[in-house]
Formats: C-alpha cells, structure tokens, sequence
C-alpha cells in the first residue's frame, strides 16, 4: 500500500513540473525584465525607435520591432491560410485514400526541417530569387521573411484544419449529397462551414508559431529596425532582436532588461493567442 | 464522379495547391542533399574545424548536439512518462488537473527565444550553471515537456480499459496494473513520441543560444559544466557571421544536411520503431 | 446436481452475499436505489433486467470494481463471508481475490496463454516455476480449455478464437482461487456454440464456485441459473427461484419482462 503512495506522490510531482515551469517562465522573465520599469520606465519602451547602443542616447522603443513581427506574420498568414486550408480540403475530402497516406507524412517531413536549416534555405536559395524578381538590392526582406515563415506554419495549420474537417459528422456530408448537392458545393457550403471554428484556431495557433520563429526571420529579414509597411523593406522583429543582440549585451544593463521586456511582450501575445485558440478547438469540441 | 468544368477547375485547382507544397518540401530536400552530398565525407564528420569553420570538420557540433539531446532526453523523459501516467492513470477531473493541462498547453505555445530567455535567467544566472550542457539540455528539455507528455498520453490511453479491468479484478494493485499491464504496451508509442519531441529539439537554436553555445570551440567537452558547439548553432554562425560566407557554402551545405539527417533519422527511427511494435501489439 | 424440476427454496442454502440497502450514485446519478438482496453459495444466480437497469452496477459493487470510477459512490452494505467489503480499513486486493470477475468483452492479455493464466498467482506472490505450471494446468482443465491449448501454452493468447479467449478469462480468474465468480454478459459477445461451451463450463463450475451471471438473455438466464435476480430501473423488483420467476412471476413488471412485453 505505502509503495502505491509513494508511487502517485511521484507522479503527481513529475506532473506538476509543466506547472512549475510555467510559473518559473513568468517569474523569471518578469525578474529580469523588471528593473526597465523602473529606469527609464515602461514609456521608454513607446518610442518610435529602437538605438539600443549609443554615444548620444539610447533609445528602446519596440514600436520598429513590433511592427516588424506584426507586418511578417500578417505577410505569412497571407500565404499561409489560402495553401493550408485548400491543402486541407483537398488531404481530408478530396484526395484517395492512398493518396493521402503519401501527402500527409510529406507535410509532417516540412514540420520537422529544423527551422535554421529553413533559415539557411531562405538564404541562400528564396533571397536570391526575390531580390532577382522584384529588382532589389538584396532579397532580406519582410516578403522573404514570411515566405519561409509561411513554410513553417503550413503543416501545424494544415494538420489542425484537415483534424477539425474531418470531425464533421459524415451524416451531414450524406444528407447534403442525398439533397443532390455535388461534391464540391457539399464541401464549401457544408463541410467547411461546419469545421469553420476548428480551422480559425488552427490560424491562430499558426499565427503564434509565427510570431514565435526566430532564426529564420533572423537570418532573411534584413534586420532593419525601422517602421515600414512595405514587404520588400527589410524589417527587424522582435524575436529576432532578442537572439541577435543578447549575446553581445552585458548582464544586468537597461539594454539586457529591455531585450527581457520583448521577451514578456512576446510571451503574454503567445500566451494570449494560445489561450483564444484552445477555447475556440474546445467550445468546438464539445459542440460535436 | 464527372462534375461540370468548372467544378473540375476547382478540383485541380486545389489539387495543386496540395502537390505545390508537397514540390516544395521535395526541392527543399534536394537542394540541400545535393549540395552537401559532395562535402560529406569521413573526414567531414569526425574532424575538427580550422579557421572558424571554414575548413575541416565538423565533430565538435555533431558531438555537442549529441550530448545535448542525450541530456534532454535524460531530463524529460522521465518527467513528460512521469505527468502522462499521473494524466491518463491517476488524475481525477478537478482544477488541479486542469491547472496541469492548461499549463501544458501553455508551455506548448511558449516560442522558441523566450525559452532561451527563461534558461538565460533561471539556469545560467540564478542557478550559476553558466553557459553549459547542463543549462541548455535543461532549457530544451523544458521545450520538449509537452510534446513528451501528450504522446505519451496518447499512447497510455489507448491501451484498452479491459487489461485494466482485468488486472485490477485479479486483485493486482493499481501500480501493479500500471507496471505490467499498461506500460509495456505502451511503451513504443511513448518512445516514438519522445523521439519525435527530441528530434525538434536537436534542431533548434533559439533555446541554446543563450545557454549553452559555443560560437567556435574546436574541442570535446570534459563535463556538463563545459560549453560545446551546436549544429543548428555552427550552421547559424557559418551562414551569417563568417566573414567569407560564399566561399564556405559547401561547409554550409555539409552541416545543414547532417542536421537534416540527423533530425529526419531520429523521425524516421521512431516511426519504424512504431511500426514495428504495432505488429507485435495488435488490439 | 440440484433437480431443476423442483422449485429450489432459499431458506435450504447458506446465503454467501449480502447486500443491504445498497445505493449507489454515479456523481450525482442514482444507479441503484436500496437494493437487499441475499445470494446463495455454490449456486448461479442470475441478474437480469433490460438495458441500464443497474444490474451491472450492482454486479460490479461486489468486488468494487466500480471504485476505479471517478465520482462514484456507495451507501449501504455488502457482506461477503459475513464481512462488510465497504467497511473502512478493507483490503480491496484480498477482496478480489476472493470475488473474481469476467468481463463481457473477453480481454486476454497480449501476452502468451500460460502469462495469462500465471498473472494473478504471479502478482500475489507464487514464483517458482512447477507451482505456477500446475496451477495453469488446473486452472485450463476447470476451464475446459487444457485440451484445446496444451501444447502451445507459450502462443499469444490473442490468437484464440473468441470463445477459447473467453474461457482463457475463465481460466485466469479460476487461478487465484476465488470462491466467487462474477461473469458480466459472458457470452454476449460469442456465437451460439461457444455460447453453448461456456454455458456448459458455468454448469459445471457451480459446485466449486459461487456465481452470479449478468445475462441479459433471459433463455440463457433459464439454462444456466438456479436463483433469478429481476432488475428495472436501478431497483431490485424480483428475487427467488429461477424456476419460480419463469413460471410463476410474483411481480407485474416480472412478468411483463418475461413474456417480452417490454426491454
């Protein structure tokens, strides 16, 4: 009996780890980030430009860096949303049974590509075809950037979309085609329209991926902290500036706590997105 | 079915989408494997690097991954085992659970920097573990948890209720019932899924960036307080900061498609080991 | 063998199993409301009632096997041998061991014949070898199965048929020596000549073992019980004879079941 105990005492402190972390996560980047509040202050963080080493004044606004991560992933999910929810449609309702068990470990290969090796794809091989396309100077840019960015949300997405297509009960698919609809108008205006709320969070859990990616956009963006919103400029993002400039930065500095202060912002718009997105698979869950 | 022309310009329409994904996933591979094909060699993969990478080989970043996936796994394993078996065995629905799932989910979402961010403050600076294998097999084996915890779930439940039933009723005590007959049955699907968790895990860079890499360390580490290189770190630093970045392109291509391999193997790896226990399992 | 032509009289057995005023709730749920009932040793009874009447319940209350079953409950007693099995402080695997089970689905092991039938010994203590083949081979040959699997003892059980897994089931509860036995549906799933085996392996089980059969077959019910257990909404409408409640059912709602009426 005492060994059952100790047994469940175990496993319910292994289970409670995932917690801790999380907690630690929040405390931790909140720790380090905090004295920024202090000195200059939490304003310092609105401002317009981002000069983090100066000989005159250092300037810490993420307004650049947000607006460079928001203009990417509004760019990816662009490219993102039409390829996977019509990839999806077509794995879930529309390709053979063979078919679909050669297309979907496909998809599942691109999810595993390291995303440095993405990054090293990005620019080696895209920036050179879109600086040739659009006539640039170079091809690290805000485009390059969510094209690769695009790549990596396409499989979560598609997966996500084709699960939540494929839970809509077959009853409804037989009595729209039993009405003398034809395969297609079934899937567009039955199918599609009842797997709606699953695909919408898969977006937004795609949209979190996004904004989450690091090394690609750090090595195909440009880097170029400015307010642009224009795709071919290049753009810095707020992942991007963490990886690039914490390595270099002394401990402890305003520099060092503001780069915690992007992490945070980072962490709560994740956090939010996530949150948003299970709710939205759940309420759709329990509809079913 | 023959459906009118527009509706087989739809048809095709998406179907193209489909294989243009699939052709892009195809080039992607091919690029790399053809490039780095010709680097690949003996010498490659068991030398040192010379002058910053751009010559030589690449064994310190392969040896680096290594012991940093090992110590992932070291970590996590038990851990992400450990929360699947309380989840699926023990838990009752009540807020302690949800809190616990909630915070999985949470950890799921979490990207990829701010976990290098949180090894940075945690283990490197409050715990002075510093910037080691330690620090960083910590950090990632924090990443991986929830991949590890919800494969392994997965895997738990769907071994059938009656072994259960039929243990718990032959007077086997719950542990017992767990122990001889949920666990070995399961134990290929959370293998496969921890594989699959790690192998992600010997590809990323954020996390280790801040916590354990070695921009150019040409030596084996002596212990888990030492810092090593990375491939996915060494690939990075090749790509972008050497100074001569055409003209080592071919060292470029070498390592992404260790990298590639070595994460596609481990993907590959447990999905054959999958396959191969579904046949001796079958339900 | 008890002559099945005359009406057997509770009074002329010892009563092994006591329940009294058991209910028992599934969270908020009642699934069984106040049932007393005693049940004979080394006899059969049946528990029969349409479909979610609660005789599984209450089958399952005997052993508690419903206590893996988050959010349920108890109220009331069961005594086995005397003992209250709800009592604090009671050691559900001896109880177990006591009170073996069979489940509707048959659900061998994926291991080989001779692990299955060697688990419950196994787990409770028996290690050396010759021990544990001869309570294999005991168990098999209750079970009417030892001929059929002798020599290939180490295959996978899952390759059985289904009735040879069933009675594999039989077997294995067989090996840690209960006193009780209680069979959920055990012929549900098999087809009639299996059905048939196992009906007959229950008729000659009885003189070693007190059982209680879930049966919602009410011919089956006929075949192979000597006590009849009627159940209807979570309530214990009818218990006497089998012979009596076929023949000459006391309650309207028996009756009504019987004659097919309604379930």
């Amino acid at each position: 009996m005492w060994k059952n105990r100790a047994v469940q005492t175990l496993l319910i402190g292994a289970a409670s780890t995932s917690v801790l972390i999380v907690v630690l996560i929040f405390l931790f980047l909140g720790k380090e980030a905090a004295p920024f509040a202090l000195t200059p202050g939490l304003s310092a963080l609105f401002d317009s430009k981002w000069i983090p080493v100066s000989f005159q004044r250092e300037r810490f606004g993420i307004l650049p860096l947000l607006s460079g991560s928001a203009l990417v992933t509004l760019l990816a999910m662009l490219i993102t949303i039409p390829f996977s929810v019509l990839g999806a449609i077509y794995i879930a309702e529309l390709a053979k049974p063979l078919e679909r068990e050669i297309l979907k470990p496909f998809i599942e290969i691109l999810a595993s590509i390291p995303s440095v090796v993405l990054g090293f794809f990005g620019l080696v091989v895209l920036a050179p075809l879109v600086k040739s396309f659009f006539g640039l100077n170079t091809g690290l840019n805000a485009l390059t950037g969510a094209i690769l960015l695009s790549i990596m949300a396409i499989p979560t997405v598609i997966s996500i979309s084709e699960d939540a297509l494929n839970s809509v009960p077959h009853v409804y698919k037989r009595a729209s085609l039993a009405l003398g609809a034809s395969q297609l108008q079934t899937i567009f205006r039955v199918t599609v329209p009842a797997a709606l709320p699953g695909i919408i969070a898969a977006v937004m859990l795609g949209v979190g991926r996004v904004i989450g990616e690091t090394m690609a956009v750090m090595m195909v963006t440009g880097n170029a902290a400015i307010i642009t919103a224009n795709p071919l400029d290049p753009v810095r993002t707020m992942t991007a500036t963490i990886a690039a400039e914490m390595g270099e930065v002394p401990f402890g500095s305003v520099h060092y706590q503001a780069l915690f202060c992007i992490g945070v912002v980072l962490l709560l718009v994740t956090f939010g997105l996530n949150v948003i997105g299970q709710q939205v698979l759940r309420r759709y869950g329990m509809r079913q | 079915m023959s459906g009118s022309f527009s509706e087989n310009l739809i048809y095709g329409l998406l179907r193209a989408i489909t294989y243009a994904i699939v052709l892009l996933v195809g080039y992607i591979l091919f690029d790399i494997v053809i490039k780095g094909l010709p680097v690949l060699n003996w010498e490659f993969v068991s030398g040192y690097p010379h002058q910053s990478g751009a010559s030589g080989g690449i064994l310190p970043a392969i040896a680096g991954t290594f012991y940093l996936v090992l110590g992932t796994i070291s970590v996590a394993l038990p851990l992400g085992v450990g929360s699947a078996i309380y989840l699926s065995e023990y838990a009752f629905q009540g807020k302690f659970t949800t809190i616990i799932r909630m915070a999985i989910i949470t950890l799921a979402g979490v990207p990829s920097i701010v976990y290098g961010l949180f090894g940075l403050g945690l283990f490197v600076l409050f715990f002075r573990f510093g910037a080691s294998i330690l620090s960083g097999s910590l950090t990632l084996a924090c990443m991986v948890l929830p991949t590890i915890i919800v494969a392994s779930e997965e895997a738990l439940r769907a071994v059938p209720k009656g072994y259960r039933e039929a243990s718990l009723a032959l007077g086997a005590t719950k542990w017992e019932t767990i122990r001889t007959n949920v666990l070995p049955y399961s134990l290929s699907g959370m293998i496969t899924g921890s594989i699959l968790g790690v192998g992600r895990a010997a590809g990323e860079t954020a996390p280790i960036l801040l916590t354990v890499a070695a921009f150019f360390l040409p030596k084996l580490p002596n212990s888990i307080f030492d810092q090593v290189m990375a491939l996915p770190y060494h690939l990075y630093i090749l790509a972008t900061q050497h100074p001569d970045a055409e003209k080592v392109r071919p060292m470029q291509y070498g390592t992404a498609l260790v990298l590639l391999l070595l994460v596609l193997g481990l993907s590959l790896g447990a999905i054959f080991i999958r396959a191969h226990y579904r046949k001796k399992y079958k339900w | 063998m008890v002559d099945k032509k005359q009406a057997l009289l509770l009074e002329d057995f010892d009563i092994e199993i006591v329940s009294r005023d058991l209910n028992f709730y599934y969270g908020d749920n009642q699934a069984l409301f106040g049932i007393s009932v005693g049940m004979p040793a080394k006899q059969v009874t049946a528990l029969i009632g349409p479909s979610g009447c609660g005789k599984s319940t209450f089958l399952r209350t005997l052993n508690r096997m419903n206590d893996i079953i988050p959010g349920a409950r108890v109220e009331g007693q069961v005594l086995i041998s005397g003992k209250d099995i709800y009592q604090h402080g009671t050691d559900v695997v001896k109880l177990r061991r006591k009170v073996g089970m069979v489940f509707q689905k048959s659900n061998p092991f994926p291991k080989s014949i001779f692990e299955n039938v060697a688990y419950g010994p196994r787990i409770h203590g028996t290690r050396d070898r010759q021990q544990l083949a001869a309570i294999v081979e005991k168990s098999l040959v209750r079970a009417g199965l030892w001929e059929e699997v002798k020599d290939r003892l180490n295959d996978n059980a899952l390759g059985l048929s289904g009735g040879q897994q069933q009675r594999l089931c039989i077997a294995r509860a067989l090996a840690v020596d209960p006193q009780i036995l209680l069979m959920d549906e055990p012929a549900s799933a098999l087809d009639p000549k299996s059905t048939a085996r196992v009906e007959d392996l229950i008729g000659e089980l009885r003189e070693l073992y007190t059982i209680v059969i879930v049966t919602h077959n009410m011919q089956q019910a006929a075949r192979v019980s000597d006590f009849t257990a009627f159940f209807y909404e979570g309530a214990l409408v009818e218990f006497n004879a089998t012979k009596l409640i076929f023949t000459n059912p006391k309650e309207k709602q028996t009756e009504d079941y019987i004659t097919g009426r309604f379930g």
